[in-house]
């Protein structure tokens, strides 16, 4: 899957943010470098700090100390509002501004860095397209006739109105119902994949985490790395208790959703039976064979010639292999 | 008392002409003092709505301020600014500060924390989102407030008669001087009709406002 790249790098060093009163700091000497176009996902239990770590890279809230940069600009010495005007921003919440249509919502970042109207009207038809909204059918609409998901596309798309190369996302798809929330988190996979912005992506849920990201950093209380890897290795190797417990049941079965079929060496004795292809992952092999009451089932290129067979042993030893080559993640 | 209807037409024709004027001035009145207490209202709000001491001591003067009888008020402005016009706006402008200054106040502060925090983060500064995102959805809340300030307004007026204040007012407080007189009953009715009128019409033009001026996303 080639990736078009128009990400920047971050490196967060030493941050730490502490308020008065308080005697512990929300977040600790958090460093992390982040490579451009990377889509970092900060996992943790509420009040650990991922959002406050977040947070500061848009300064929304302030550092006490330590160094945040984006490609290698210090960050902290810019403008606020220049800065956040190149980093798109999307809330759980959304925060749509109820008053404006949906052209006028996409639009403020443009008109704040004085686009002129006729780029801004193409650039709302380029990105309601993008979010999959008919530019026709909502670009006059308000946000209170659109429902969870809809609003949820348009505050993606105003976040990436002027093409920032940096996105922080605070949970974005948590309020949405499970359905929605898997439909808008593969759009968003899909997305992501044409545009490579690098993203720091906020979220409870460590499935949510494993789906989009390309490395996951489980965080602990005061924003404390436990580990910082890409979700297969996570899933196979758990740095400590901590992370195992975060990763929760059935950790085979959350790997065997990321590694593709193609990954495994298939067996050459031919199976009857509902055929899997090649393209999907070991997660839908299994299932396969679970409806097949346990027998190998037929593996399928996808035009559905026939290349083989899967049974629950090849599935076992492909986790048995070498983590690292399972780093290949998301098939489709 | 006998009331005698028949004699209710004859004294409206006979004056027309001063009824009409009375209620011109009424209504100027109520418009002046409106616009006076629209700016320092709302200018008042804009400033202190996120400043919790200076919101409280704010909202506490101008309710302090609706508290004082508008007869004492009124007797205590003749010696600073004489009887008339002059007087009757001073008081209705301070007594209409508490409905705009509190409802400013509260429709700013209403706007959801999400919005505005979505708002900064995308680079507008406190001033364009208190401007272009707050105080657009705060509007309704604010007109409301207008609304409320101009029946205070109408009602209170009346009573600047006594200041000899321009308006309606004048009628009523003949009525009451001339009591037993024939047409006692006819200035006192005519008077308070009139202003219920007038009340109703203000109300009318707020509602034709709202709509005119809200955005059609925040309107219920």
């Amino acid at each position: 899957m080639s990736k078009a790249t128009s990400g920047a790098s971050i490196e967060l060093t030493n941050v730490t943010k502490s308020y008065p009163n308080q005697p512990q700091s929300a977040v600790e000497n958090f460093s992390m470098s982040i490579n451009p176009g990377e889509l970092i996902m900060l996992v943790g239990p509420s009040g650990c700090g991922k959002t406050t770590t977040m947070k500061m890279i848009n300064r929304i809230i302030e550092p006490t100390s330590g160094s945040i940069k984006i490609d290698g600009e210090d960050i902290l010495s810019l403008d606020q509002n220049i800065l956040r005007r190149r980093i798109g921003y999307v809330i759980q919440q959304i925060g749509l501004f109820p008053h404006m249509t949906i052209a006028e919502n996409v639009s403020v970042v443009p008109k704040l860095l004085g686009w002129d109207k006729a780029q801004i009207a193409s650039r709302v038809e380029e990105l309601l397209s993008l979010v999959e909204l008919d530019p026709s059918k909502f670009a006059n609409r308000y946000p209170k006739q659109l429902s969870g998901g809809q609003q949820q596309r348009v505050g993606v798309a105003r976040a990436l109105a002027a093409d920032p190369p940096v996105m922080l996302m605070d949970e974005p798809f948590g309020a949405t119902d499970p359905i929605t929330r898997e439909k808008l988190q593969d759009e968003f996979l899909r997305l992501q994949a044409t545009i490579g912005k690098t993203i720091v992506f906020v979220t409870h849920d460590f499935d949510e985490a494993i789906k989009l990201g390309d490395r996951i950093a489980v965080l602990s209380e005061r924003s404390q790395i436990e580990q910082f890897d890409t979700p297969a290795n996570i899933l196979a190797n758990p740095a400590s208790d901590y992370v195992s417990s975060f990763i929760g049941e059935g950790a085979a079965l959350k790997r065997l959703a990321l590694i593709p079929i193609s990954s495994a060496k298939l067996s050459s004795t031919s199976a009857t039976g509902p055929s899997v292809e090649i393209s999907e992952n070991l997660r839908e092999a299994l299932d396969h064979i679970v409806l097949n009451g346990g027998a190998p089932v037929p593996v399928t290129d996808a035009k559905g010639k026939s290349l083989g067979s899967i049974s629950v042993k090849e599935i076992s030893s492909a986790l048995g292999a070498d983590v690292s080559s399972l780093g290949i993640k998301k098939g489709k | 008392m006998d009331y005698d209807l028949s004699l209710v037409l004859p004294f409206l024709i006979k004056k027309a002409d001063e009824i009409l004027e009375l209620s011109t001035e009424h209504v100027l009145v109520v418009l002046i003092s409106l616009v006076i207490a629209s700016i320092i209202g709302v200018g008042t709000g804009l400033l202190v709505w996120e400043k919790p001491v200076a919101r409280s001591a704010a909202v506490a003067t101008a309710g302090v301020i609706l508290t004082i009888p508008s007869m004492a008020l009124l007797t205590i402005l003749i010696p600073i600014m004489g009887l008339g016009w002059a007087s009757t706006v001073f008081a209705l402008s301070i007594y209409s500060l508490l409905p705009i200054v509190r409802n400013t106040v509260v429709g700013l502060r209403e706007v959801d924390p999400a919005v505005i925090e979505s708002a900064r983060g995308m680079g507008m500064s406190k001033v364009a989102v208190l401007m272009k995102i707050q105080f657009p959805i705060a509007w309704p809340v604010i007109l409301t407030g207008l609304r409320v300030a101009a029946q205070l307004s109408v009602g209170i007026a009346a009573i600047a008669a006594y200041v000899a204040g321009p308006g309606m007012g004048a009628y009523i407080f003949k009525g009451l001087s001339m009591l037993g007189a024939a047409n006692a009953l006819n200035f006192a009715l005519t008077g308070t009709v009139v202003i219920v009128i007038i009340a109703l019409s203000f109300d009318a033009v707020f509602i034709l406002i709202n709509r005119l001026t809200t955005s059609r996303g925040i309107r219920v």
